[in-house]
């Protein structure tokens, strides 16, 4: 435990170093929630009660998503693990005494949050300045903001327990562009990353909320803004780990299967 | 121009020898726009119309914003690239040979995975022309083609643009790609649902509003005067200060060895 430990800490103090690159990002992913909003504001003035969450809810959950984009978007992939894959590096990785699996878990992890360290306080000090209806709210209390703070480390989990699926695809595929492309638009899409899950309609909804993409940003995004609250909270949270050992145990075993028969590339 | 086909070909070979990839590629590409348009699905199954505009009217608009960008990406992706071309000192080399820099640099890198956004707009164009309501004389036919070329050398600029910065920064400009990415996103609906401000902005700054929300208004009979066919030919006057820039940058470019 304590390796991992290490890793995470170096991982998370080399992200840290790319301040400027953050800071061109946060404006960017401010302007991007802004026109977000602006959109879902305008059809909220065709139809205020067709609206499935308040309005104030979809506000925050547009913010939040900015703010905490590198933790929760599935479209952030180490390059550095599919070079490892297809350019032979794994020979190394695979001599040193680490679990090859968890070592690129705390890696992933490390780096998403290292960089929503640098990102997402600027961008959430302008959501609570910016006058209403754009303005961010608050949790709705005390207990909805622990909530939302766990479900937030298992969403984190569940996408980096997904993307290692993506990973390990590599080790039968070889050219990690096209999978990667389809695997993040079809999670994002699914966790509600364009379109809230609330908004869409009937049965795709119902379907989308079983799926382990679910578990991703739609829960903890949710929760924060209180559409989804109390007990559901709590069964959401179970849904999470449900998801997460489930994609663990998939990874885990797929990963034993393809190291057995790994092809070292060289070159 | 021949020397274009030229690469243009030895691009499109060097692609075939990686099919499967390609395929992938182009197929993710497509689910990119096509997620998109779910999204904009879901919400009118919902609203059924925003600011007066109804699906089929939005798709026009949607359509012609993604074949507008896909051409202009298709072409333009050497831009893309180009922040890294001067860091690693490949552009000292694209100086010293005897053709223009904008078309080396454009014939360094051709994006055919893109083809996948094209063949959605022209999908979403097949659905939406018959169903938008408007009866396609010569002069509306016109208008879409000045939408759709106008809109390409727009987006094009852009790419430009965030290539001449780099001439000064070095490294690429993320937040150009409020423009561009953006641009292609939040195109998806007429400018004007956004609000007066960014609509004055995407006037008069970006001129994206040009080629997408004042001829589409021309399309859907919403304005007559004539004024609005034209916007699309008044946005080409963009390209004068993206050029500008370029030649401004370029003159002031120091190498960064290599």
């Amino acid at each position: 435990m304590r390796k991992y430990l290490a890793i995470f800490r170096i991982r998370f103090a080399n992200s840290l170093q790319y301040r400027t690159a953050a800071l061109a990002g946060v404006a960017t992913q401010f302007a991007w929630g802004f026109m977000e909003i602006l959109a879902f504001l305008a059809f909220w003035r065709v139809n205020p009660r067709a609206f499935p969450m308040e309005f104030s809810q979809t506000v925050s959950y547009i913010w939040l998503q900015q703010a905490f984009l590198a933790l929760f978007m599935m479209w952030f992939f180490e390059g550095e693990i599919f070079d490892a894959i297809t350019r032979g590096g794994i020979a190394y990785e695979l001599a040193r005494p680490f679990d090859l699996y968890w070592r690129w878990f705390t890696q992933s992890a490390a780096n998403r949050l290292a960089k929503t360290v640098l990102r997402c306080s600027p961008i959430l000090l302008v959501a609570f300045l910016v006058p209403q209806p754009l303005k961010m709210s608050l949790p709705t209390s005390g207990l909805s903001f622990l909530l939302f703070l766990v479900s937030s480390f298992l969403s984190l989990g569940v996408v980096v327990a997904f993307s290692m699926l993506v990973y390990i695809s590599t080790f039968y595929t070889l050219s990690p562009t096209g999978v990667r492309i389809i695997s993040a638009v079809l999670a994002d899409f699914l966790a509600g990353a364009i379109v809230p899950l609330p908004f869409f309609p009937e049965p795709f909804r119902t379907v989308a909320e079983a799926l382990p993409f679910a578990a991703m940003q739609n829960m903890p995004l949710r929760i924060y803004s209180g559409n989804i609250g109390g007990v559901d909270a709590l069964w959401g949270l179970g849904f999470q780990v449900f998801w997460l050992v489930t994609l663990i145990i998939i990874g885990r075993f797929t990963m034993g299967q393809a190291l057995n028969k790994v092809v070292i590339q060289g070159g | 121009m021949k020397l274009y086909l030229k690469f243009f070909s030895m691009h499109l070979k060097s692609l075939m020898e990686y099919k499967v990839s390609f395929f992938l590629t182009t197929l993710g590409q497509f689910l990119v726009s096509f997620t998109a348009l779910l999204g904009v699905w879901f919400m009118f199954e919902r609203f059924h119309e925003v600011e007066g505009f109804t699906f089929s009217q939005v798709l026009l608009c949607l359509a012609t914003v993604l074949l507008a960008f896909s051409l202009a990406e298709c072409f333009g992706r050497g831009f893309d690239t180009f922040p890294r071309m001067i860091s690693n000192g490949e552009f000292d080399r694209v100086l010293v040979r005897p053709r223009n820099e904008i078309f080396q640099v454009l014939a360094s890198q051709l994006e055919f995975s893109r083809i996948g956004r094209m063949v959605q707009a022209i999908m979403v164009f097949a659905y939406a022309l018959p169903r938008s309501g408007v009866i396609w004389t010569g002069d509306k036919i016109l208008t879409l083609f000045l939408m759709v070329i106008s809109g390409s050398i727009i987006f094009f600029c852009l790419f430009l643009i965030y290539a001449a910065l780099s001439f000064f920064t070095i490294e690429g400009l993320e937040f150009m790609n409020i423009f561009t990415d953006g641009g292609r996103e939040f195109g998806r609906y007429p400018f004007s649902i956004y609000g007066e401000e960014v609509l004055r902005i995407l006037t008069y700054l970006i001129p994206l509003a040009l080629f997408q929300y004042y001829p589409l208004l021309y399309l859907l009979d919403l304005e007559t005067s004539k004024f609005y066919m034209f916007t699309p030919v008044l946005g080409l006057f963009f390209a004068l200060p993206a050029y500008g820039l370029w030649r401004f940058g370029l003159g002031r470019y120091k190498s960064t060895g290599s």
